[in-house]
């Protein structure tokens, strides 16, 4: 049943060996009064009812729906090979490289996935990947904390909420504060963001692009916060940085973002990755595993998991973070995405997002009624005002098929009428062109 | 001049009112090869046993405390490049700071060298 | 072995994007683009597949090698849950939350609300939320919940115990709750000094956190009075469960006394450990926790379906969605295949293996605790020791013998240790495999140490100099 081999032939040699006449006297020594009080679980079953079980879960999970919709999850093409190679049992039936030398295809595999995260932020030291894009955000903001001493958070509105709300959450028991700095419009508020920071400030968090699609370049928001002493955090969309300027190019402290859009399927909610890079001089303050280059005796350059000391199972209560796995196998998924593309293909597909997105931007704020509220430039996702409430829009076109986007009501007030509408490589022209259709005859008829 | 040994076998040498303070060749040692020294701030100030500094090898970190109370004055930058010096030398050119003691009836509490050697030979 | 990068050969091109079907749009202004593209590989794809499956060779794993890794539960991971759980790689999770989203996502929240409820049952706790991401989110999770209880009681209490044998995550997860951390010693029965707890346990204490089995394998008669101490004292009871393996269907955390529990789907589930994650870890309560637990919560309604409801006055996100799924639908697969019995067997199977491995080894591997093990035990390398040879030794010599070494310096209150974990999933003729060769090495030891000294020689790389890695912090290709 369990996938136990021993046989009871097995299992009476062994019980004779330990000097035990049953498996059960093997747990005398917890008292009845401990016993269970109740197992009651459905009796097993084959792996063909099994997977005729799942077949009907899955059935009923929304994929015939066409996504126009993000929130911090894109639905983005996968190359064949990322399934095969992150098949392979050697990669995903391993563990934590503790013994480095029979795990050198984890271990390299995570210094490459480290050299890319850091060619793709524009940033000198990453680590091995932490749970998701909000808590690599909250870790982000705890490793300012510790390097500045200060206990501050100034936090831009227009990052994600679903982040906001989780760093908030990390905070609370800390003796820390998150002031947020609600956005202009569609946009980062710059003036009121950095006359926000003060001598307790040890960061500004940003999001490029923000939640509401719109690109913007903090180079000027970093010099201010640096000659105050704090650090800038930048969140990032990595399909995004196949164009946009990098956080590194805009002189930031500290690089995160979800990976999931790099090679991990949607999976209803995970597994991903988050990922977090940083300037040389922070190293030690990084949070999770991270993987070094070195040598043997004989020379032979190998890779070992590093600066341990500042992890939990040797710092304990004073460790960086309380982090132990790392997303290991998505960050490995990751690494063979960018390395399937390769360095063309990621710049290329960046730009096809971009023109895809500016296609459908352009053909839906034609229909009456409908307006960009974004200022400025956008990606691949952009702000549309509605002359209905956006949540009565999506409900009408989630029942013809369509995710129109994500209503804003539920996260900024005032913002009702507003839906974000993402457009990925995936949405073909005529998708797009009948989500317009959809949406003219959902507003006006 | 005399050194003195804390239980948590960090050692002080006191030239008047200065006492140098680092970790003993046994801690150096038991820590195994040292990869970053997190040395104090310069000015601050510390009580008898308070935390001082921090240290690193490959497989533990530990704190280090004052022997003595007093203002940092000094730090051995040598350490930021060159960690491995405390291996090399942890009683003397691996020395981590220098304090400015303002009780030097503190060193009471201490071990002296003899001692602290008895100390060593009850921990096996 | 080359990296990625120095195979890289400039203009060398990948996998095809999709071919684009609308205009090219007006780029954007260059103050917000980046100077170059970022510097990937560019290699061909056969180049790719040969780089990566190579790679993957270098790497003992489950599939390949028996790996007794004490405390990660290394079972074997069925390709039947890979199937069940690919089956829903396009569910995208944003459609729960959207306006009439729900009704078109039943399956993944059906999967949700079934999981919790069989962990619920298996752990006894009233209710689960599957959003920790790993079991130390787990940790952290629980121990918010908590601080949340008591500060909703308006109680200002600042420690956590811990004994000393815990898992570093333990205390790491309790500290990054606000709170400071008390260690309790262990005592020579195995586990946590009762004395010295109930010494420390007072009115400012939120909670004590144990591990059971412990980290040394060994059961603890007085959890339930462990239990109770803190009960008396107001202060709530928190289960790691990371060594659930060994107690399914036996003893129910929630039974015993615990408050709130998280349990590893990576390790008691048999989802695969991916080389060092991902995992997931669910966290349970009892009742009067429930208001506290993390937003948003997946319910049944009155009509049979299931709902995502916002967890108001809890301790808020703790992660973007709803955990990780496909972790989930692969443990949910795991409980449903075994079903109760199955579980059962799992934990009578884990902990007979585990007292046959210390049975035959105790003779050459000195014993720090001579009783009767579960899942796993723990030996120390002391004797060893005396010809200069190290628990670090043991390990690689086993890994030239083609077994991936037990755990190694853990717990933290064994000298030397060496921890194997066999789990169920290993036959008789495995083990004895392995144990032939820890019997000569430890034979070895005596007749010629220098020879352990040297391990491994038979891997690509030998014993690596971790000290130059530290030192020098050279964490990507330059």
């Amino acid at each position: 049943m369990g996938y136990c081999p021993n046989t009871p032939e097995d299992i009476r040699e062994m019980l004779a060996v330990i000097g035990a006449g049953s498996v059960e006297e093997l747990f005398a020594q917890i008292p009845a009064e401990l016993r269970a009080q109740s197992f009651e679980l459905p009796a097993g079953v084959s792996e063909f009812e099994l997977m005729g079980l799942m077949r009907q879960k899955a059935a009923a999970g929304g994929t015939e729906v066409v996504p126009f919709i993000g929130g911090g999850i894109y639905d983005h093409i996968i190359p064949a090979a990322v399934d095969h190679l992150t098949g392979r049992a050697e990669f995903y039936t391993a563990y934590t490289p503790y013994q480095p030398e029979c795990s050198q295809g984890t271990l390299q595999a995570l210094y490459e996935y480290q050299t890319a995260i850091c060619r793709l932020t524009g940033m000198e030291a990453s680590n091995a990947s932490l749970y998701d894009g909000g808590t690599a955000v909250a870790e982000a903001a705890l490793m300012a904390l510790r390097i500045t001493g200060r206990k501050a958070v100034v936090l831009d509105a227009s990052v994600n909420p679903l982040h906001r709300e989780i760093v908030c959450g990390y905070l609370a028991n800390l003796s820390a504060q998150v002031a947020e700095v609600a956005p202009e419009g569609c946009d980062s508020d710059l003036d009121r963001l950095i006359g926000s920071i003060t001598q307790e400030t040890a960061a500004v968090v940003v999001q490029n692009p923000n939640f509401f699609g719109s690109v913007a370049d903090f180079s000027a928001l970093a010099a201010r916060a640096h000659e105050q002493g704090a650090l800038l955090i930048v969140s990032c969309y990595p399909i995004a940085l196949g164009m946009l300027k990098s956080p590194g190019e805009m002189g930031a402290d500290i690089a995160v973002g979800d990976g999931q859009s790099l090679g991990n399927t949607l999976s209803f909610g995970g597994p991903y990755f988050g990922f977090i890079a940083t300037r040389k001089r922070f190293i030690r303050n990084l949070p999770g595993r991270i993987v070094g280059e070195t040598v043997d005796q004989e020379g032979r350059r190998g890779y070992v998991l590093t600066l341990q000391a500042r992890e939990q199972h040797i710092k304990r209560h004073k460790a960086t973070s309380n982090i132990c796995s790392n997303q290991s196998l998505c960050a490995l998924r990751g690494l063979i995405f960018a390395a399937a593309l390769g360095k063309q293909g990621f710049e290329d597909l960046a730009s096809l997002n971009f023109d895809k997105a500016q296609y459908a931007k352009e053909l839906l704020s034609a229909i009456k009624g409908v307006r960009v509220l974004n200022a400025g430039p956008t990606f691949n996702e952009f702000t549309l005002a509605l002359p209905k409430a956006g949540a009565e829009v999506v409900e009408r076109l989630l029942g013809a098929g369509v995710a129109a986007g994500v209503p804003l009501g539920a996260y900024y007030p005032g913002m009702d009428a507003a839906i974000v509408v993402t457009v990925t490589e995936k949405r073909t022209r005529a998708e797009i062109d009948a989500f317009a259709s959809l949406l003219e005859e959902a507003l006006w008829n | 001049m005399s050194m003195h040994f804390t239980k948590e076998h960090e050692w002080v040498k006191v030239d008047g009112t200065q006492a140098t303070v680092g970790i003993s060749e046994h801690a150096a040692h038991e820590l195994g090869d040292i990869t970053f020294v997190e040395l104090p701030q310069m000015g601050k100030i510390v009580k008898q046993f308070d935390t001082l500094a921090g240290i690193e090898s490959v497989k533990a970190a530990s704190d280090i405390y004052a022997p003595v109370s007093g203002r940092v004055f000094q730090v051995n930058d040598k350490l930021e490049d060159a960690p491995e010096l405390v291996n090399e030398s942890a009683e003397d050119a691996g020395w981590i700071c220098k304090l400015e003691a303002s009780d030097l009836a503190e060193l009471g509490a201490l071990m002296d060298v003899a001692a602290y050697a008895e100390f060593l030979k009850g921990l096996e | 072995m080359e990296l990625i990068y120095e195979k890289s050969v400039a203009g060398r091109t990948g996998v095809r994007i999709p071919i684009s079907d609308v205009p090219k749009a007006a780029p954007l202004p260059e103050a917000l683009c980046r100077g170059a593209a970022p510097a990937f590989p560019e290699v061909s794809e056969l180049d790719l597949v040969r780089h990566y499956t190579n790679l993957s060779r270098r790497n003992f794993s489950v599939d390949t090698n028996f790996y007794p890794l004490g405390s990660c539960t290394m079972k074997y991971n069925a390709k039947v849950m890979e199937n069940a759980g690919a089956l829903f790689a396009d569910c995208h999770p944003v459609l729960a939350l959207l306006p009439g989203g729900e009704k078109l996502v039943q399956g993944p929240l059906s999967l949700i609300h079934g999981l919790e409820q069989q962990l619920a049952e298996i752990t006894g706790m009233d209710e689960v939320t599957t959003q920790p991401l790993a079991g130390a989110h787990g940790e952290m999770t629980g121990i918010m919940t908590i601080a949340a209880y008591h500060k909703a009681r308006g109680e200002a209490r600042k420690y956590v115990i811990v004994p000393d044998s815990s898992h570093g995550t333990n205390p790491a997860s309790a500290a990054m709750a606000g709170y400071e951390i008390i260690t309790i010693p262990t005592a020579p029965y195995g586990d946590m000094d009762l004395d010295a707890y109930r010494a420390a346990m007072n009115g400012e204490v939120a909670a004590v956190m144990m591990t059971c089995p412990n980290t040394l394998g060994i059961f603890n008669p007085h959890i339930g009075e462990i239990c109770e101490i803190a009960h008396q004292a107001g202060a709530l009871t928190y289960y790691d469960g990371a060594n659930l393996n060994a107690i399914m269907g036996k003893v129910r955390p929630g039974d015993v006394g615990f408050d709130v529990v998280h349990v590893n789907l990576h390790k008691t589930f048999g989802t695969p450990h991916g080389g060092g994650g991902p995992g997931s870890g669910p966290v349970g309560v009892k009742k009067g926790l429930i208001p506290f637990l993390p937003t948003p919560r997946v319910v049944k309604t009155a009509d049979g379906s299931f709902s995502v409801v916002a967890q108001t006055g809890g301790i808020g996100r703790v992660s973007d969605s709803f955990g990780n799924f496909g972790i989930m639908a692969r443990a949910f697969a795991y409980i449903t295949l075994l079903g109760g019995e199955g579980l059962i067997e799992v934990s009578e199977q884990a902990v007979l293996n585990a007292n046959y491995m210390m049975a035959r080894l105790k003779g050459e591997y000195e014993l720090p605790f001579d009783v009767t093990c579960m899942h796993e035990c723990v030996f120390s390398a002391s004797r060893q020791l005396k010809d200069g040879v190290h628990a670090i030794d043991i390990a690689k010599y086993l890994i030239d013998r083609g077994f991936h070494p037990p755990t190694v310096y853990f717990p933290l209150n064994v000298k030397e240790a060496i921890m194997i974990e066999p789990t169920e999933t290993e036959s008789k003729q495995t083990m004895d495999a392995f144990i032939e060769v820890m019997l000569e090495a430890a034979r070895v030891a005596r007749s010629n140490p220098a020879a352990l000294h040297e391990a491994p020689v038979t891997t690509p790389v030998g014993r690596l100099d971790e000290t130059r890695a530290a030192r020098a912090q050279q964490v990507c290709c330059e």
